[in-house]
């Protein structure tokens, strides 16, 4: 479980448009690596390369190779179907199916995949409910619909069915922009328990967040409107927010830019 | 910093307490505009009913309005005409709707009963007062129900096509084409098969012939409103389900379509409901007959508008209360479908949020 990503060289197209320009960067297996960066800068477009979902895009491509440990997730013969079944992904706003009940949407993914058999949906929601801190709160209505929860609830139960399908990537598009603080605190403790298993890549705004769950920040940025946005620097997080080696990175850190 | 300039509005900003046109005043504007009108009717030329009604409306209207103007200002003034405007319209456009389903009932009711449901025309005179629509209903549930078969499944994936798969120049005359086909007259539909299954291709009249012919006209409708509603589904639904994993096929079978059922469902009852009273091209394909006809791949058969068209088309009382029973009947199927299919596709609406 939890594999190692690494991009060489990775540049993300609309069209023609370049949106992210030359990326080469490492993400550690069993850490949290955060993506920050100003608006437009491509941080939810590299995400979405990791897994292929850039792709689902009419007319968006890469350039470029994505390494999930020594496979080439771009390689002709690779299927993205099952790259998404190994990388999941949580999205910006909370998007539980809304014509299935709690337990269908965290069994969607199995069920879709092809399992059938009871006992193994029943023990699997459990666990992945148990592992996104839901499990107590809606153990008692799990066939009521999952758009009835609030947004935090709904964002836990999105995290409940990406682990439900057992990931060894988990992707996280600016999972707590639509939550309040209490719901963004239950949704970062439970980042640094999924931590322990998964591999975590978060895009986020808040700086502060990224500070308080990752282990590694990837700073991007991008020259100006209408350009490419590029890496500056990846290291350690503590040395980013505190003794950040370019000086754009700290720029932006201490609120001077972006 | 720019600072806004009050100048061009009030100077204190805009009064909160606003007078208002209470009623009581409103309602002797109302009694002095009837009262008027009732003058103007008794002093001048002007008669007739209709007439004194159109012109009091006009007159209540105008003064309240008038009225509501000099006390509340312009906007709520205009605020009270749209108002009443829209309500209005509303119930000019609920009149036609009931008078019809009340008319259809009130005269329908005469001869509609167990009989008229459970017996054929089969050895009834002109003058005959028995007989029934059994034969029809068979025909219309049948031809309909094969239209239904053969229009819904290509008219899904045709809507499926052309918003998940389609590309281009393929989709896009695609969807011109299925346009066009919504505008083809029914008679042209009938006239096709007629031509081509019953005539060239020796296949005679039968339930199946006008079965094609009605799915001919089915297939536009479900797929323009099946494309709508696939549309409506959020790029996110799709994107969670991509993100599972779960192939596209399989997205789609699974979020995409229980997602848009229910529009779906409304789709598929308009187009449903639009042929089952459709008569011209069952004239040309089901051909019709008096008696009961259950196999629809050959033989002609009746349907319900065939048969109301018939029935009518005589000169003796007893056949246009036979005829006035059937479009009850014609009215009651589709109803019946209508709150079925809703029953069955309440459970999943698209939850509000």
């Amino acid at each position: 479980m939890a594999k190692r990503i690494e991009t060489i060289s990775l540049s993300c197209f609309y069209g023609s448009t370049k949106a992210v320009e030359d990326v080469s960067l490492v993400i550690e297996p069993k850490t949290v690596t955060a993506l920050i960066g100003p608006s437009g800068c491509g941080k939810s477009t590299l995400l979405r390369s990791f897994n292929r979902m850039h792709e689902v895009i009419p007319a968006a491509r890469v350039e470029g190779k994505v390494l999930l440990d020594d496979t080439d997730i771009y390689a002709a013969e690779v299927d993205p179907v099952a790259v998404r079944r190994t990388i999941g992904m949580v999205f910006q706003r909370p998007n539980p199916f809304p014509t299935m009940s709690i337990f269908d949407n965290v069994a969607a993914g199995l069920r879709l995949n092809g399992v059938r058999k009871k006992s193994d949906l029943e023990h699997a929601v459990e666990r992945s409910l148990h592992a996104a801190n839901l499990w107590e709160e809606v153990k008692d209505r799990l066939g009521k619909p999952g758009a009835g929860l609030s947004g935090g609830q709904q964002q836990r139960l999105c995290i409940a069915r990406a682990v439900a399908v057992e990931p060894e990537v988990l992707l996280m598009d600016e999972p707590c922009s639509a939550l309040d603080p209490i719901s963004t605190l239950a949704i970062e403790d439970l980042m640094s328990e999924l931590k322990d298993s998964y591999t975590i890549v978060i895009v986020t705004h808040n700086m502060q967040q990224a500070a308080r769950v990752s282990a590694t920040t990837a700073f991007l940025t991008l020259r100006g409107a209408g350009q490419p946005g590029y890496l500056v620097e990846v290291d350690a997080t503590s040395k980013i927010f505190t003794n950040p080696a370019e000086q754009r990175t700290e720029d932006y850190i201490t609120g001077r830019f972006g | 910093m720019t600072t806004v300039d009050h100048a061009v509005l009030a100077p204190d900003g805009p009064a909160l307490r606003t007078p208002r046109l209470s009623p009581l005043v409103a309602l002797a504007g109302v009694a002095g505009a009837l009262a008027g009108t009732v003058l103007v009717f008794a002093l001048t030329p002007f008669a007739g009913r209709a007439e004194l009604l159109i012109v009091a409306a006009l007159a209540v209207v105008g003064t309240v309005t008038a009225m509501s103007w000099r006390i509340e200002g312009r906007r709520k003034a205009v605020n009270r005409v749209v108002t009443l405007g829209a309500t209005t319209a509303f119930v000019l456009a609920l009149i036609p709707l009931g008078a019809v389903l009340a008319y259809t009932a009130s005269r329908g009711l005469k001869r509609f009963s167990g009989n008229f449901l459970s017996h054929s025309m089969a050895g009834i005179g002109p003058l005959d007062k028995g007989g029934g629509a059994y034969h029809a209903i068979i025909g219309t549930l049948e031809q309909v129900g094969l239209a239904t078969c053969i229009a819904l499944p290509l008219g899904l994936l045709v809507a499926v096509y052309i918003t998940e798969y389609g590309r281009g120049r393929l989709a896009r005359s695609l969807r011109f084409f299925i346009d066009v086909m919504t505008g083809v007259p029914s008679i042209v539909a009938g006239l096709f098969i007629f031509a081509f299954w019953v005539l060239a291709l020796h296949q005679g009249f039968s339930g199946f012939a006008a079965a094609l012919s009605l799915a001919i006209l089915m297939l536009p409708v479900i797929v323009r409103t099946a494309e709508e509603m696939i549309r409506l589904v959020p790029a996110t639904l799709r994107e969670a389900s991509y993100a599972l994993g779960v192939p596209k096929w399989r997205t789609i079978v699974s979020i995409v379509l229980p997602t848009a059922l229910t529009g779906i469902t409304t789709g598929v009852l308009l187009a449903v409901a639009r042929v089952t009273g459709e008569t011209a091209p069952l004239l040309l394909t089901a051909s019709g007959n008096s008696f009961i006809h259950t196999n629809p791949f050959s033989g002609p058969q009746n349907a319900l508008p065939l048969f109301v068209f018939q029935q009518t088309g005589s000169a003796f009382d007893v056949a246009v209360d036979r005829a006035w029973a059937g479009a009850l009947t014609l009215i009651g199927i589709v109803v019946l479908l209508y709150v079925t299919a809703r029953l069955l596709t309440r459970r999943n609406t698209l939850a509000r949020r």
